[in-house]
């Protein structure tokens, strides 16, 4: 097989209906436009949704909660260590909430290759004084440098300097919900009480907004001295020590190891936030739907055209068969046709999606939930841009097939004959 | 000799069975010589064309055995049908059945570039010759739709000529034709016959045009009566 020869008469074919041709080839250019374009959109807002979670949510949080005794005195007794024993009476003992030995534990952790990083923290519950009310409120006592690498904190800090948390002793960022309440400034000093009554007054160097209301209204930041102070604790005091790792799929298994190896408590965050990556699978999964099916009925436009495209070049195919051209030739020919096709619409459809993209890109979107997102967010993953060339391909592919068989078994004598 | 039988058709019949069946070639013996101008007359509907096609090779369903070249064409795939077609046989049909998406020249070369035996540049040389020989190389770079009827079907046998095939057949290629073009046509065979020993068998209704050849077969009813 000539394949000079096929590639010729193939485009002199295209050609030929070039006006057809050309609707086709643009049914193909509008499909993938359309899928990478909604795929990159849908998985933007997915990954910005998600990062809404995740950036903000440790992979592994290790703390002490409070709980009642696991050993009660019935499972002391010898006659019913075989039994199933539901008399419990033993109440939580005034247990400590901190994590002991955490500094080992820290240790142990930062030499993990595992762990991406760790940040240890302190959640203190108090009262915000606001004239003659308190307002109930809990400070979350960070490690300012830590908390920003690896959940990015500057992001959501509005107004005023992150880094000023640690350098301004005895300062606070408030929450923007908490500090409107309070009618405080940044400047401002702010009067807290902590649960045991102690009070401490903190001066406002920043506000932060999560994009969750109920969280603004209620929490706020202070480097992890400051609260320790707060609480009257020693340097070594952490209530929680949040674990970023480097694969974000490994923390069930490693949540388990860990809250075994340390004695506490160890929370992954696909435990915690399971309703979130079923969100993102259903979107997407909605996406590559949505996407695949406008492929298909662009599949069947170019099937149409070759059909008939065969029937008007019924004369043609004979004349070659005649003379010598084989059943293979002329299948290798409307293949060739029909795979032009997809692959001049799916060039054009791939830089269409790369431009639908980029203007989403620029379509402002303000949202006062989202304080770092001023425009649409695109997910620009070249994955996309393959999977819509190899689908533009794969589907032109199946559009010409039995077209092109047909042609291939065009009986010449009963064309030429028919005349 | 039997070098110079270039075809040979060897107890041929063929039947169609839709919807009752009815026999069209019964017993079909003869072969045609090298250099030999063979015409095949008979009424409409005595099988003659369906002969033609199964000495073809395009009609592959029938009894008997077909010789081109000494060579048996029974058992052979579609692919080596094509490719006897393409090197040994040259045809010129009632229509000219040009594609009119490439040029006169193109045309002609299309057979030639399949058959890939000379360069490209070559087979558009001899695509010129072959036109010059029938005096229409003025117009090589036309579309077929430019051309006339008579100039168009003198294309068509340019390319059947273009391998240099063993044997040209004909279906009523003056058919089509005015009494003018005809003799136009029927020269360049006689010429081709006469000058370059060129093996021709041409079906026709055309009385006149066959007793103007070497050798007549005429058929009835699915049998040659005269050979």
């Amino acid at each position: 097989m000539k394949v000079g020869l096929i590639l010729n008469v193939s485009k002199a074919l295209l050609l030929a209906r070039w006006k057809q041709t050309l609707v086709a080839a643009i049914g193909v250019t509008f499909s993938i436009t359309m899928f990478i374009a909604l795929l990159s959109f849908m998985s933007g807002l997915n990954d910005m949704l998600d990062s809404l979670i995740i950036n903000r949510t440790p992979h592994i949080r290790l703390y002490n909660e409070i709980q009642p005794s696991k050993l009660q005195p019935i499972d002391k007794a010898l006659d019913y260590k075989n039994h199933y024993n539901f008399v419990r009476s033993v109440k939580p003992k005034n247990e400590q909430l901190e994590i002991r030995n955490s500094g080992a534990i820290m240790q142990a952790l930062r030499t993990d290759e595992r762990v991406l990083g760790i940040a240890p923290k302190i959640t203190a519950q108090v009262f915000y004084n606001v004239g003659a009310i308190d307002l109930t409120g809990v400070i979350n006592g960070i490690e300012v440098d830590a908390e920003n690498k690896l959940f990015i904190f500057s992001d959501y800090v509005v107004s005023g300097n992150y880094v000023d948390l640690k350098n301004t002793p005895n300062s606070i960022i408030l929450g923007i919900g908490a500090a409107d309440k309070m009618l405080a400034n940044i400047g401002d000093v702010i009067q807290v009480t902590t649960t045991k009554g102690d009070r401490m007054p903190l001066k406002v160097v920043g506000f932060f907004q999560s994009g969750l209301q109920d969280v603004d209204k209620v929490q706020s930041y202070a480097s992890i001295t400051t609260v320790q102070k707060l609480l009257g604790e020693s340097a070594g005091y952490v209530t929680d020590i949040q674990i970023k790792l480097t694969d974000i799929t490994q923390a069930p298994a490693l949540a388990k190891q860990f809250g075994k190896l340390f004695e506490v408590e160890a929370l992954d965050i696909q435990t915690a936030n399971s309703q979130f990556e079923t969100g993102s699978f259903v979107r997407t999964l909605i996406s590559y739907a949505v996407g695949i099916t406008l492929l298909i009925v662009a599949g069947f436009g170019i099937y149409n055209i070759l059909n008939m495209m065969i029937y008007d070049k019924m004369d043609s195919i004979a004349i070659l068969k005649a003379t010598g051209f084989s059943g293979n030739d002329v299948n290798a020919i409307f293949i060739v046709i029909a795979l032009s096709i997809g692959l001049f619409g799916g060039t054009l459809g791939i830089l269409g999606g790369l431009a639908a993209s980029a203007i989403i890109d620029q379509v402002p979107f303000v949202t006062a939930a989202l304080p770092t997102i001023k425009t649409y967010p695109i997910n620009y993953n070249p994955n996309f841009y393959i999977i819509g060339g190899i689908f533009s391909i794969i589907t032109t592919y199946m559009a010409g097939y039995f077209p092109s068989r047909k042609a291939s078994k065009i009986d010449p004598v009963i064309t030429i004959r028919g005349k | 000799m039997m070098e110079g039988k270039v075809l040979e058709a060897v107890q041929i019949s063929k039947s169609f069975h839709d919807p009752v069946t009815v026999q069209v070639l019964k017993d079909i013996n003869f072969a045609i010589n090298k250099g030999e101008f063979v015409s095949v007359i008979g009424k409409s509907g005595c099988g003659k064309s369906t002969l033609l096609y199964i000495l073809s090779t395009m009609d592959t369903d029938y009894d008997g055995e077909l010789l081109i070249d000494g060579v048996s064409m029974k058992g052979k795939k579609e692919s080596e049908l094509a490719r006897v077609r393409n090197e040994k046989i040259g045809f010129v049909f009632q229509f000219h059945y040009l594609l009119n998406e490439f040029s006169v020249l193109k045309n002609v070369m299309l057979p030639g570039l399949k058959l890939g035996k000379y360069s490209d540049k070559e087979v558009e040389h001899r695509a010129m010759e072959k036109l010059k020989l029938l005096g229409i190389d003025s117009e090589a770079r036309k579309t077929p739709n430019q051309l006339s009827g008579g100039q168009k079907q003198r294309v068509a046998i340019a390319r059947a000529l273009i391998n240099d095939p063993l044997i040209i057949m004909g279906d009523e290629p003056t058919g089509n034709l005015d009494k003018k073009n005809s003799d136009i046509v029927f020269g360049i065979f006689q010429q081709l016959a006469q000058e370059f020993g060129q093996s021709l068998l041409i079906v026709t209704h055309d009385n006149e045009f066959a007793a103007r050849t070497n050798r007549i077969i005429e058929m009835e009813d699915g049998k040659i009566i005269r050979m």
